[in-house]
């Protein structure tokens, strides 16, 4: 349906208050298990007193380009789909967490019913041409997701017109998730 | 994803009854398991109905998502003024509250001594009737006055109207002593019109954002904090004062790390500055306000180089701010805060607040604060009220708090001990209010307690002030019942609706129910004309001329917008004695207070103490959502914060256990030690509404320490009555 799409989201860590609604508005749209989540915060303070700063960030999986997650699953359960989204077909995984060790930035978790659950970018609702949970719910507006091979997305403006970075650059995993500091 | 996934499947292979798996069909499901890679969880349910939300006070609109009967998530009413199709995590986690498996099921009435948590479920009839009989007792043996309300959340309405049509104006909150009270007064005084709940702020078009101890983002109130990040957004500069590096000093330019207890001198040298350099709006302050020359006056001798020995702020950073402020006029917005209620100088201090934004011009400006329009909705057609009750005795008898404009909850409490006030209190209902942490010093809310001839609660959840009740009435959840509308003034017009998404669990009854059932029985049966709330909702809506089937299937209409600023082309009026913004009150002079605000050093903590401060998280509100599993799973217990250089001088490390005990001896619970350098050396923090100890909280119980039981001094504002909470000193120790 999209294949010449690349999903992305861009996290605003000047707006972010790490407040957490997108961790339960994710948990309450993908009926996400009691003790686990998709989605989650890092609030990351530096300095000394009085001379602090402070970065929010509200994580997830990347996404990756290069996803290793995919390349280390031994069932093809983890895998590429439109826009690039990294998804688990639930009746394909065995739950042997192959994934989860193989993964930087430890975004997946081994759901109760058996297989290994992770951010979907809330495909089923970007298909029905709606934002992910987490993007819609947001009281400070810092959730920002679209398609980055679309030169005038949303996404694409906030990265051309601010400074931004993505994790663990090193893993050269090539994430899809950044953040403008 | 019905049938059995790859994984049972194995289970069942493993458990030899394979061939039944087999012959169910599953070996096509086998083969095509490439189906559906993108599972559809299903939660936007078969229908959706619009309601407001009550896990906290702000009443955001929400839409309940209902799937075969049972609400599957919540989100923002896109139409609705105060959510804007956005929510905060308590709203979003909404549901935890109505499956709780804590919650009240059935009316029960107590078994043993107050306090001692047993109790016996009895049926609706018996729990009502004991109630009413327990009722006419009170007013038979000491007058209707005897018995007091302590109310909140919205479905509070419902007892107001009994108690007054029971004969008792003896009707409270600690919403107003304490919390936002002193900031009404003192708003009131200086402009003539309060801030009200959802504050008349305009921050989304602020240029200069001044918070002072306000901790918007661990303050979680949705729109505020929606215009909040878009003011950041737009380049807004932000200024923020506090001990603590909180949240939003994280996006400040300047955090000024203020010594607790002196922000009324800071505010003092920053009017200084400001009148001194000419930086205020002359034209604004000369068409609008009065005593300009005395405030002048006043402030000619509060420089930067003396606030500078009270707050440890540096004289440069005051005067480099009070620019920054001045500069971003008229859109330059002094937050006035909401719980203010901290060292009993708070009316002053929010007095101070004002007027500087006085001095902006910043009230009835764009950016700053706006002048609201509200809804017209007539009131129900309700007989009169009877009778002439009483005055409240919420007041002391020799000084009585001239300028408190609603009921002191505190007072009504002091006045339930026999002889302490004009008259005693011996009655009380308690709708919606854990009052054992709402209010400060517990031991003497209990004592209170003990001295009642009655006592009922009105609740959801089982918090500790149900395990002292008489008889305990469970209510609906906000999501199984309807409420009155709600209509607040705001910058547009609106009128929301609370109705029913799913039926009362259990044998839960909406609290317009459980009022109108106790009023049948006490003879009052004319004050509740209608059958149910909605009926009365529908025809308060029908009066004011709109559809009632568009507002239960849109959640809220949304009127004209009026002009809210000067630049809209309002004309500010102001309802004070003069008509002008009072710089200087003549009122306050006349009840023989300061008439501009003077300054008082706090105390000093005593060697080995720090004071006590206490605050918000953005996923609870107060004590009423710890138990709620969806919001403790993603923050389950607070932490003690202490400056990691106190810490390591104490031996203290990061993430262990510890206690405080407070000036009195009175140890908290046990509770995890944040070892940080986001707070000064002088101070300790902690997030109030943990440490609970009723039985019944299975999820919040022994989760993190109570601050309010720490809180056994108080000191009250000679204003209004509110009670100063932050002037409690703690030493921490190992637990």
């Amino acid at each position: 349906m999209s294949r010449n799409k690349r999903y992305a989201m861009v996290v605003d860590t000047r707006l972010c208050v790490a407040c957490k609604a997108c961790v339960l508005a994710c948990k309450g749209e993908n009926a996400v298990p009691d003790g686990y989540s998709r989605d989650w915060l890092v609030e990351e303070v530096r300095g000394w007193f009085p001379h602090l700063s402070a970065e929010n960030r509200s994580e997830r999986c990347n996404h990756c380009a290069k996803p290793p997650c995919v390349a280390a699953c031994p069932t093809g359960a983890s895998h590429v789909e439109d826009g690039g989204a990294v998804l688990v077909t639930h009746d394909k995984c065995t739950g042997c967490k192959a994934c989860i060790a193989s993964c930087p930035y430890d975004s997946r978790y081994p759901h109760p019913d058996g297989y290994v659950d992770k951010c979907t970018f809330c495909l089923h609702r970007v298909h029905a041409g709606r934002l992910p949970a987490c993007v819609e719910v947001c009281p400070t507006f810092c959730l920002h997701f679209g398609d980055l091979n679309d030169p005038e997305s949303e996404v694409s403006r906030l990265l051309r017109g601010r400074k931004s970075k993505v994790l663990h650059p090193e893993t050269g995993c090539e994430p899809n998730v950044f953040f403008l500091t | 994803m019905s049938g059995v996934t790859r994984r049972q499947f194995i289970k069942i292979g493993a458990a030899t009854a394979g061939a039944v798996a087999v012959g169910s069909g599953l070996t096509t499901r086998w083969w095509g398991l490439d189906g559906d890679p993108v599972a559809n969880p299903g939660t936007d349910g078969d229908r959706v109905v619009p309601t407001f939300c009550e896990l906290c006070f702000w009443k955001c609109g929400v839409l309940a998502h209902v799937k075969d009967g049972r609400v599957t998530k919540i989100t923002g009413n896109p139409a609705h003024p105060l959510s804007r199709g956005r929510l905060c995590p308590r709203g979003t986690g909404g549901t935890g509250l109505l499956y709780d498996p804590d919650r009240l099921k059935r009316p029960m009435l107590r078994r043993d001594k107050r306090g001692e948590q047993v109790f016996e479920e009895v049926s609706w009839e018996e729990a009502l009737d004991f109630t009413a009989q327990r009722l006419l007792n009170l007013k038979d043996r000491y007058g209707p006055e005897s018995l007091a309300l302590y109310s909140h959340g919205y479905g509070g309405s419902w007892f107001k109207h009994l108690l007054k049509a029971y004969g008792s104006k003896n009707i409270a909150a600690p919403s107003y002593a304490q919390c936002r009270g002193p900031r009404e007064v003192g708003f009131q005084l200086t402009y003539g019109s309060t801030l009200g709940s959802p504050e008349v702020l305009d921050l989304e078009n602020s240029r200069v954002i001044t918070l002072i101890g306000s901790h918007l983002g661990e303050n979680m109130h949705n729109t505020q904090v929606q215009e909040f990040a878009t003011a950041i957004d737009r380049g807004a500069t932000l200024i923020v004062v506090d001990p603590r590096f909180s949240t939003a000093a994280g996006k400040a330019k300047y955090w000024l790390p203020i010594k607790p207890g002196t922000d009324l001198a800071l505010l003092l040298a920053w009017m200084h500055v400001i009148i001194a350099e000419g930086l205020y709006d002359k034209e604004y302050v000369d068409t609008y306000a009065i005593g300009f020359d005395e405030l002048k006056e006043h402030v000619r001798d509060k420089t930067p180089e003396w606030a500078w020995t009270q707050t440890t702020i540096a004289p440069e950073t005051i005067v480099e701010t009070a620019r920054v402020i001045a500069g971003g006029r008229p859109a330059s917005l002094v937050h006035p805060g909401r719980h203010v209620v901290w060292y009993g100088d708070d009316t002053q201090r929010s007095r101070a607040v004002a007027i500087l934004n006085a001095l902006l011009g910043s009230y009835a400006r764009r950016g700053g604060i706006f002048v609201p329009s509200q809804m017209a909705l007539p009131a129900y057609p309700y007989t009169a009220y009877q009778g002439h009750p009483k005055a409240p005795p919420d007041r002391p008898k020799d000084q009585g708090y001239p300028l408190a404009d609603e009921v002191l909850a505190s007072g009504l409490c002091m006045a339930s001990i026999p002889g302490t006030a004009s008259y005693d209190i011996k009655g009380w209902l308690v709708y919606g209010t854990n009052l054992l942490m709402a209010l400060p010093q517990p031991e003497r809310t209990k004592e209170a307690i003990q001295a009642l001839d009655f006592i009922a609660v009105v609740d959801v959840l089982p918090a500790e002030i149900v395990g002292w009740a008489d008889v305990v009435l469970p209510e609906a959840t906000y999501l199984e019942r309807c409420d009155d509308i709600d209509n607040p003034p705001w910058k547009v017009p609106f009128a929301a609706v609370r109705q029913e998404v799913v039926p009362p669990m259990y044998d839960s009854k909406p609290g317009w129910w459980i009022a109108r059932e106790i009023a049948l029985r006490l003879g009052l049966s004319d004050y509740f004309p209608w059958k149910d709330s909605m009926e009365y909702a529908m025809q308060r809506v029908h009066a004011a001329g709109y559809d009632c089937d568009v507002l239960r299937t849109t959640g809220v209409v949304v009127g004209k917008a009026r002009p809210t600023t000067i630049e809209d082309g309002l004309v500010p009026k102001f309802a004070t004695p003069s008509g002008k913004i009072e710089l200087f009150s003549q009122r306050l002079k006349d009840a023989g207070f300061d008439p501009i605000p003077q300054f008082t050093p706090p105390d000093e903590p005593p060697a080995g103490h720090f004071r006590l401060l206490f605050g918000r998280a953005p996923t609870h509100t107060f004590g009423r959502t710890t138990n709620n599993r969806f919001l403790s799973e993603v923050y389950s217990q607070n932490e003690l914060w202490l400056n990691a250089q106190m810490a390591a001088e104490l031996g203290l490390k990061d993430g262990e256990t510890v206690v405080a005990v407070n000036q009195d001896g009175v140890r908290s619970q046990p509770i995890r030690l944040k070892s940080t350098q986001r707070i000064r050396t002088d101070c300790v923090f902690m997030v109030h509404g943990f440490g609970h100890d009723a039985k019944g909280l299975r999820f919040a119980r022994n989760r993190g320490a109570d601050d309010s039981r720490l809180v056994t001094r108080i000191k009250t504002d000679p204003i209004m009555g509110g009670t100063g909470m932050s002037v409690n000193f703690v030493r921490v120790e190992k637990a």
